[in-house]
């Protein structure tokens, strides 16, 4: 009455790898769209302080960036030692902090224009000196939200 | 010569392996990161049209030197003790004012959270690290507050409702519900900080 053939026992069966591809190319598409390519090299160094009572900066698009820092390595020669502004992919004096808001707002759509952030991305070992200045330079034109951008971690850190 | 049978398959066994290099280049390259700091308004460039008078009692002045030391209240404090020593002059409630307040009522700092303003100074030589642990401090007391109070009130803590309040995603239904509550803490206690013009000697 065997109609059926039994498989044979302890034959396991292959298991079909023909998905595999599309596993793979959903991840591929994942990674794909959350990738930021970094739009800008730094040419400063740029180890940021710890601070705990931070907010996180929601909406990339309305954030304009100014680093400030010692000048790496390779450009210690020309530019020396002390800590200098960057701006995009230049180094940059005081008094080019206020044309460049002006110019970054300007190529931000309308709506948005009125919302900036100034991210500050300043090393840890920079004076105030520079960083009151800049700050007088944005009062000036009038960009007066500030993110003084950390890492998470315990502000005593700092100090060491 | 045997006859063909339309084009041959083209054999897909090693699409896996291209989108496997493709994923891992991309998995590399990949950066992730979402920037977080402390937020600050600068005040406006124009100063105010008519002039305030502050009591000094209301102003908790904190100077800190090119060296990286306090000058809290004209005497010398470790930064250990700052966040202590600011929420103490926030909530002092002098003239009784404020019921939620659990302060001294000490009658020479400050009259009530409202008036309370911190007066933040620096030397230009002042290391950044040391200016953003200072400001960290004096917010975490202005948070420390708050979240006390949205506990009390609100069985939740001030900065988890704030960071749900500003999140994009969050369903504007919750946000609405949200922004009276967030207002109502801030308005208990106003972050009043105040950075004067940085002194030159």
């Amino acid at each position: 009455m065997a109609k059926f053939a039994k498989k044979k026992e302890g034959d396991l069966p292959a298991v079909s790898t023909a998905s595999l591809p599309d596993i793979v190319f959903m991840l591929l598409f994942f990674f794909m769209t959350v990738t930021t390519m970094k739009d800008s090299s730094l040419l400063v160094e740029n180890t940021l302080p710890n601070a705990t009572e931070i907010k996180k900066l929601e909406k990339k698009d309305r954030v304009i960036y100014i680093f400030v820092g010692k000048p790496t390595q390779e450009y210690q020669k020309v530019f020396g030692s002390e800590p200098r502004i960057q701006l995009n992919d230049k180094f940059a004096n005081v008094d080019e902090v206020g044309s460049y808001i002006l110019a970054e707002r300007a190529k931000k759509p309308q709506e948005l224009q009125n919302v900036l952030t100034t991210a500050l991305k300043v090393d840890k070992n920079a004076n105030m000196g520079l960083i009151t200045d800049i700050k007088q330079e944005l009062r000036k034109v009038n960009a007066l939200k500030v993110n003084y951008t950390t890492y998470e971690g315990d502000a005593f850190n700092n100090l060491q | 010569m045997p006859r063909r049978k339309g084009a041959p398959e083209v054999n897909a066994g090693s699409m896996a392996d291209i989108a496997f290099l493709l994923l891992i280049f991309f998995l590399v390259t990949t950066t992730i990161e979402t920037d977080a700091g402390l937020d600050r308004m600068l005040p406006p460039i124009e100063p105010p049209e008519e002039d305030v008078i502050i009591r000094q009692k209301n102003i908790f002045t904190v100077n800190i030197n090119k060296n990286g030391q306090l000058l809290v209240e004209d005497e010398l404090m470790n930064l250990k003790n700052l966040r202590t020593a600011a929420i103490g002059f926030l909530e002092n409630n002098a003239d009784g004012s404020c019921t939620y307040c659990k302060g001294k009522k000490d009658p020479a700092s400050s009259d009530n959270p409202t008036k309370a303003i911190i007066s933040l100074k620096n030397d230009r030589e002042t290391k950044y690290s040391t200016y953003i642990t200072v400001q960290n401090e004096l917010v975490g007391a202005y948070n420390d507050l708050r979240n006390r109070e949205a506990q009390r009130l609100y069985q939740r803590d001030f900065t988890d409702m704030e960071s749900e309040y500003l999140n994009p995603e969050t369903p504007s239904s919750v946000r609405d519900e949200l922004k009276d509550k967030v207002k109502r803490i801030q308005d208990m206690f106003p972050q009043k900080l105040s950075e004067a013009d940085t002194s030159t000697n």
